[in-house]
């Protein structure tokens, strides 16, 4: 039998654009970007939110694309506060200011997450894609800094820049920030065309694992280290999003409700949208949370896995986009027949030297404007 | 904790009152713990005044409780707050 009584969502993604100035290659949002003039309303995000927490959902995630690319980011903020619900803003910092900063203070704001593409001008506006970009965010910082935000630092690391890992966790405590998330880049979306220019070596992996248990020691109390290895060379894949369809839901800049940022990348789910069903319908009887919720749609190695309700098989995205098949074991697993074949990959993408950066493109409108 | 040091919340952590599975959480950067009794009787009374101390001898009173056995029960959890920095004590 499958989840036999499906529990409410703790926390909601909400993409309110993708558009951004920055063009990282590994961005998450998918590689088919939801147009500028499709995006949802201030008044749709609104009621939108008031389902959420309806639905039981206590954390908001406002992410983009920069979500300080919308004009009424303000104003998100405040009626998410209003229905109740904990505010997180997902931000690379470009786009805010002191006055905005001020605005999104008064509305509620609970917390700051700010992205780093590197710990020097040099590699974060390479990674970034956009000049000027680390100097704007140290100011940016700042300004946090002055309002009195808690904030993390999400330090998104490579091949390129894992060497920065101890300067990042350095002016993670500099900055005055409660927690820091390591996060290596999982490979889908943008990132899986950049494999042989951002995965790191085993080496680097282990090193990271290393430098990461040291700093969780040291700055016990001081700040929360996360950390999200480099899967390609783990043992036993990710608890992604914490098994399907059990924690989380993520709605897209133009409505469509998805069971975890990557969903689209699975050719055969179809998604509901928000202008269509109502969000309880979709997470309780949505056909796309229902496909691989519990452990009904595993096969064998997961089947009869004494794991497979600790990482439900891994990631459905990752089985997609490495077997072609999302009810695989997430080749990742060391019991999934591919496992050999994945590490072999991934020393192969590792060693690819001078290998270019693809970025991210910018989100079209309908109807581009003449020249 | 010692008796003397007084905690309280830091801007980003709160309280809320979760009605749709009907408990009270704590609602930090990332996380919603759900809150048991005594939990939630002492993060209601941290006001970055009182101390540890008051604090436990004023819910000893009120749940007609020893101090100490509030104070052993209480101490696992707030550690692990802390550990957090979802909890901070007064410089």
């Amino acid at each position: 039998m499958t989840a036999p009584t499906v529990r409410p969502p703790i926390a909601m993604l909400a993409e309110l654009t993708h558009r951004c100035p920055l063009s990282c290659p590994y961005c998450s949002n998918p590689v088919e970007l939801a147009r500028v003039d499709s995006e949802l309303s201030t008044e749709t995000w609104t009621d939108v939110f008031r389902q959420a927490a309806d639905l039981g959902v206590l954390q908001l995630h406002l992410s983009g694309g920069e979500p300080a690319s919308r004009r009424d980011l303000e104003t998100l903020v405040a009626a998410a506060r209003e229905a109740g619900l904990y505010t997180n803003l997902i931000t690379s910092g470009i786009g805010l200011t002191e006055r905005r900063l001020g605005a999104l203070d008064a509305a509620g704001l609970d917390h700051v997450q700010l992205s780093l593409q590197g710990t020097d001008s040099a590699m974060a506006d390479e990674i970034g894609g956009y000049r000027g970009g680390f100097d704007r965010k140290m100011q940016v910082v700042k300004w946090i800094g002055a309002v009195g935000f808690p904030l993390t630092l999400n330090a998104v690391l490579h091949r390129r820049n894992l060497h920065q890992l101890p300067r990042a966790i350095e002016m993670a405590v500099e900055m005055g920030a409660r927690r820091i998330e390591v996060a290596t880049v999982q490979f889908h979306g943008w990132a899986l065309r950049n494999r042989d220019a951002l995965m790191p070596t085993e080496a680097q992996a282990r090193e990271a694992d290393r430098i990461v248990a040291e700093a969780r020691a040291r700055l016990k109390g001081t700040l929360v280290i996360d950390y999200v290895p480099a899967d390609y060379h783990s043992d036993y894949p990710k608890r992604c999003m914490g098994g399907w369809g059990t924690t989380g839901l993520n709605v897209t800049p133009d409505g469509k409700v998805l069971p975890c940022h990557a969903a689209e990348s699975i050719p055969h789910l179809r998604f509901d949208t928000v202008a269509e069903r109502p969000l309880a319908d979709i997470w309780y009887r949505g056909a796309a949370f229902e496909a691989y919720r519990g452990t009904d749609w595993m096969q064998e190695p997961c089947r009869s896995c004494e794991r497979k309700t600790v990482d439900f098989g891994g990631c459905r995205c990752q089985a997609m986009a490495l077997v072609g098949d999302a009810a695989a074991t997430d080749p990742v697993c060391v019991k999934s027949p591919h496992h050999g074949a994945l590490q072999a990959r991934a020393a192969g993408h590792a060693s690819a030297e001078d290998a270019a950066l693809t970025y991210r493109e910018a989100p079209l409108r309908s109807v581009e404007p003449a020249e | 904790m010692d008796r003397d040091e007084v905690p309280y919340l830091p801007r980003g952590v709160r309280i809320h009152r979760d009605r749709v599975r009907d408990a009270w959480v704590l609602l930090a950067p990332e996380r919603a713990i759900t809150l048991d009794p005594v939990g939630h009787a002492i993060l209601s009374e941290l006001d970055g005044t009182r101390s540890f101390g008051q604090i436990v001898t004023a819910l000893a009173e009120k749940y007609d409780a020893s101090a100490e056995q509030i104070a052993q029960d209480s101490a696992g959890f707030l550690r692990a707050l802390r550990d957090r920095r979802f909890l901070e004590v007064q410089p």
